[in-house]
């Protein structure tokens, strides 16, 4: 989800370019400065330790997500482990979950559909999925997903049967939460790379569910 | 009463505005900042929340996340000894006439 | 601050147990939403044991660790005039010294 914004790439030619777009420097972006310097000078960190830790961040997509996804529905072994220990059989796909807090998977199925939400802040899944988009953390997403799931998931186009059990999962303490989607009829005959880009960011949210490709 | 930062169920919610925002790199920054400080073990995650949910009601609601951020970093790290408010008030000036932005 | 003290020993609660969140009113950080408080539901799980977040995010060392749970409600126990049918739920992890016997 790499944005093109001219300012950024201003920013990573000249850190004092003039601005040349609307980007208005607010005190908090000058505060955040400050303190990084104040906090490099004084040796607390380095400027590589803060560059390194904002290249990992950047490196963590849904895309991650998506190919843990389609191999858990190509690979019931997999699959299995998956559910039980997570950190391995992520590892298995390159993927490093570090000294991130541990992810946990629940699977959505056509009776029981998940949803993860943190009314308390905006604990999300980082170390898989990267950073969550805005609406995630907005104090809309976070009164309403607990109290009216139905409501807010016909919102985001999905509408859900009352046959279906909807188990909306608050991320209250250390575990993030990550929903493994239902795979959609009509994708048996896709390979592994081409159902991993099926699954999208929001349907491991569980804000939506995973499509079957459309027919050209 | 709630929390202010306790919000299930909190009253008035409207349509989730569902604009993809560009990160900008100052928040992305502040975000490594915090998980070098968290890998050093200088400042907790539960800090970082703790000291969020201390912000007022208003300020609260009314600051951007990352925002929310930096003011529990800076509180902390003023908590701690770490860093002084006058510190980092001389040094947003010292930027600022460096041209800085 | 939650007056209970945590128990050292085994985890109290098992798969299945009912149990109801306490209605303490803490003055500092806690991880309990307000809206399961008094709330009774279900242990789905043990995590394990972790730090205590209310001890961590005054500088302290969270020690001893808590069991922590994954709880289930019903959603038609938690929300007056809940919209949704009956089989809805809510999940959330909380910590032992939040629960009670039900």
């Amino acid at each position: 989800m790499h944005d093109g914004h001219d300012h950024d790439q201003a920013r990573d030619h000249d850190p004092h370019a003039p601005i040349e777009d609307t980007h208005e420097v607010t005190r908090f972006e000058k505060r955040a400065a400050a303190i990084q310097a104040l906090l490099i000078e004084k040796g607390v960190v380095t400027a590589d330790e803060v560059r390194r830790a904002v290249e990992d961040l950047d490196a963590r997509t849904p895309a991650q997500g998506a190919r843990v996804v389609a191999r858990a529905w190509v690979d019931p072994a997999f699959k299995a482990r998956l559910l039980s220990d997570t950190k391995a059989a992520v590892a298995e796909l390159g993927i490093d979950l570090g000294s991130l807090p541990p992810v946990k998977i629940v699977e959505n199925t056509e009776r029981v559909h998940h949803v993860i939400v943190c009314t308390l802040c905006s604990c999300y899944p980082i170390a898989i999925l990267g950073l969550p988009p805005a609406w995630y953390k907005s104090l809309s997403y976070r009164s309403r997903m607990v109290a009216d799931p139905r409501g807010v998931l016909r919102e985001f186009g999905l509408e859900l049967g009352r046959e279906v059990e909807v188990r909306v999962v608050d991320s209250t303490a250390d575990l993030r939460y990550m929903v493994l989607p239902a795979r959609p009829a009509g994708t048996e005959h896709l390979g592994e790379a081409e159902l991993a880009r099926l699954v999208t960011r929001d349907s491991m949210i569980g804000v939506t569910r995973v499509r079957a490709a459309q027919e050209r | 009463m709630p929390q202010v930062h306790d919000r299930g169920g909190w009253p008035g919610g409207g349509p989730i505005d569902r604009t993809e925002h560009a990160r900008s790199a100052w928040e992305t920054q502040t975000h490594g900042l915090l998980n070098v400080l968290a890998a050093k073990d200088l400042m907790r995650v539960d800090e970082l929340r703790r000291a969020i949910e201390g912000l007022g009601p208003a300020e609260y609601e009314q600051l951007g996340y990352y925002d929310r951020w930096i003011t529990a970093i800076e509180q902390v790290m003023v908590e701690k000894g770490v860093v002084t408010r006058e510190e980092i008030d001389r040094k947003v000036r010292e930027l600022e006439a460096a041209k800085r932005w | 601050m939650v007056s209970v003290e945590a128990s050292p020993g085994p985890s109290r609660f098992n798969p299945g147990d009912r149990v109801r969140v306490r209605t303490a009113l803490p003055a500092g950080h806690c991880r309990t939403p307000v809206y399961v408080r008094g709330k009774t539901g279900t242990i789905e799980r043990l995590h394990g044991r972790f730090r205590n977040p209310e001890s961590l995010a005054y500088a302290r060392d969270g020690l001893p660790q808590q069991p922590l749970y994954l709880v289930s409600f019903p959603q038609r126990d938690v929300w007056a005039g809940y919209p949704g049918p009956s089989r809805d739920r809510v999940l959330m992890d909380l910590y032992e010294h939040w629960l009670e016997p039900a």
